[in-house]
């Protein structure tokens, strides 16, 4: 019985495995003929970029239950320490875009442990507004940041950041935040995490050291967030801090409840569509209502509000993201 | 030592502002004692429960468990120490599987990292099936086994109590015996029927004896207080007025004060 399951599921692994490389091989070849031009791959790696970060709000908000209006300023910490060194370095070299990317990502994380152990005690709408208050604080330092670094650029925007980003490393960095927030969340640290949104004051009453466990989910969602900054960084070359205000954060935060809270797979296909539709669009809409497609996303919100309050695929994952024990 | 009480409570007070919600309190449970907590709404007997549990800090006095003082732990670290409740209204991790809400409880004592979580490391696959095992076992036990994977709001009131309990006695199943426990139940069978306050008594009963637990009950139903508890602790306006057995307390005047109200002389 068990070994049937076993032989299924490895089976099914690597089907999903063969998929992913095909998925590749076929965009690649799509991309160096062009038959995808360097706007939609531009397009389509921001994509992944965007699942990134929304994936670690969904860590923040949808499976720990901390609301948080923060988001875009970890990503932006990513995106100018990423620059900052690539560029002072000087690196060309794509596979140096490491070393951009881990600082990126530990420097957000380091913040959000600092920022996250005082304000993390408050709850719900009082922790919104705290986190609100971080992102507007980390803007203006943005803003002002070519007075101590000139090469920041400040306020008038950073330029010439190496292009490092291919879409081999979006991909490969999907791919990697996915696995890592299934394999936590199937864990014991992600069941604390989840029963911290259930309820609190159970969790402490069963021995869950909650202080612990949201300091945790907040920094590696930040982390998350960080990372995909750094991407985006070397994706544009161009940074600025207009990039990574509230409405940014609120952007994420948009996927996260549409694709589903504390669904990994909701989170997957909303940020992908929801690149791809706002550039679409750009594409398919007449100038004169170009525009109003930054409507149509909030009124989408609205209805899935009202119709589906769980988000699309609220709670429910594919079958590859969840393993073990459900319904056997 | 053998005499060394499992809970000492001495001069506890906690006050909200003005009000004294629970003032000068001091109660001492011996090893496998059930002990019921009563009194009329409002005399602090839920304060009284939330002191023991670390979820309010006392104003003054001391609290020690096995002669450990732990007034100043928080309620994960005396939750740890095996000091474990239920709650008024059920608080279950609702949208969760009934087996997750088993498996939170036994948090503390799998003991690998993220890391090991991330990286699926060996360590992570032995602890998880031991983890998971321990957990059916449990279900099994309280017989909630086949509900293991329903989700928990969806169960019926009793068995939503039932999970509760056997979520606060997770770690007692497999800890020695000579290992004290106390289990701290706040009004169990509030909102229950009839056939359900039966069952409710009868797993109280079988739990005490199973697991040699110490418990501390808070009950209206005077039905469950009667019938299963050895000794009576009775509060009002957050202080200790009677206390003794069942049947000895029932007649005590002060008692019938509390609830009915002073005899005044017939006009």
């Amino acid at each position: 019985m068990t070994s049937i399951s076993n032989i299924k599921k490895q089976t099914s692994k690597i089907k999903i495995i063969l998929l992913v490389i095909l998925f590749y091989i076929v965009l690649q070849l799509l991309m160096s003929a062009q038959i995808i031009n360097p706007y939609w791959q531009q397009i389509i790696c921001y994509a992944g970029v965007m699942t990134i970060s929304a994936l670690g709000l969904n860590l923040i908000y949808g499976f720990t239950g901390q609301f948080s209006l923060g988001h875009a300023a970890f990503f932006g910490i990513g995106a100018y320490t990423s620059a900052f060194i690539i560029k002072s370095a000087n690196f060309s070299n794509p596979l140096l875009l490491i070393i951009g990317l881990i600082a990126g990502c530990i420097l957000a994380g380091i913040i959000a442990l600092l920022i996250g152990l005082p304000i993390l005690r408050l709850r719900s709408d009082y922790l919104a507004i705290a986190t609100l208050g971080f992102g507007i604080i980390v803007k203006v330092l943005f803003d002002n940041a070519d007075a101590v670094f000139p090469v920041l650029g400040g306020s008038r925007g950073m330029v010439g950041i190496p292009q490092l980003t291919t879409f081999t490393w979006v991909l490969v960095i999907v791919i990697l935040a996915v696995l890592i927030l299934r394999n936590l969340i199937n864990s014991a640290p992600g069941r604390a995490l989840v029963s911290v949104r259930e309820d609190e004051i159970a969790s402490e009453a069963v021995g869950v050291n909650t202080t612990k466990y949201k300091t945790l989910g907040f920094v590696i969602g930040s982390m998350f967030a960080g990372i995909a900054g750094a991407l985006y960084a070397h994706l544009y070359a161009f940074l600025h801090p207009q990039n990574f205000d509230f409405l940014k954060s609120i952007d994420v935060l948009l996927i996260v409840v549409l694709g589903g809270m504390a669904s990994i797979s909701g989170t997957l296909i909303a940020a992908v569509v929801w690149v791809l539709i706002l550039e679409g669009l750009r594409v398919v809409l007449p100038e004169a209502v170009l525009d109003w497609r930054l409507v149509i996303y909030p009124l989408l919100l609205i209805l899935i509000m009202i119709f589906k309050p769980t988000g699309i695929f609220g709670g429910k994952e594919f079958k590859f993201l969840h393993y073990g024990d459900k319904n056997e | 030592m053998n005499n060394q009480p499992v809970l000492q409570i001495t001069q506890l007070s906690r006050y909200f502002g003005g009000l004294k919600a629970v003032s000068d309190f001091d109660m001492a449970i011996a090893k496998g004692e059930l002990v019921g907590l009563i009194g009329p709404n409002g005399a602090g007997k839920t304060t009284v429960f939330n002191l023991i549990t670390g979820m309010y800090k006392p104003t003054s006095g001391s609290i020690k468990y096995l002669g450990e003082e732990i007034s100043n732990f928080k309620p994960h670290q005396i939750a740890q120490k095996g000091i474990t409740r239920t709650f008024q209204n059920i608080r279950l991790f609702a949208s969760l599987s009934v087996l997750d809400n088993v498996r939170i409880a036994y948090h503390y004592k799998t003991d690998y990292g993220v890391t090991d979580a991330i990286l699926h490391s060996r360590k992570f696959s032995r602890i998880e099936k031991s983890v998971q095992e321990k957990s059916m076992q449990v279900l099994k036990i309280f017989n909630l086994a086949n509900r293991a994977y329903e989700t928990a709001k969806n169960l019926p009131y009793g068995e939503q109590r039932r999970l509760e309990i056997a979520r606060a006695l997770v770690s007692a199943v497999e800890t020695n015996e000579d290992k004290p426990r106390l289990l701290l139940l706040d009004e169990p069978a509030a909102g229950m029927n009839p056939s359900e306050i039966k069952n409710l008594m009868e797993l109280i009963r079988f739990v005490h004896e199973k697991f040699n637990l110490t418990i501390l009950l808070i009950e209206h139903q005077m039905k469950v207080v009667m019938g299963i508890c050895e000794r009576v602790v009775v509060m009002d306006f957050g202080e200790i007025i009677s206390q003794g057995k069942p049947d000895a307390i029932q007649n005590d005047p002060k008692v019938i004060e509390a609830y009915l109200g002073k005899a005044t002389r017939a006009c």
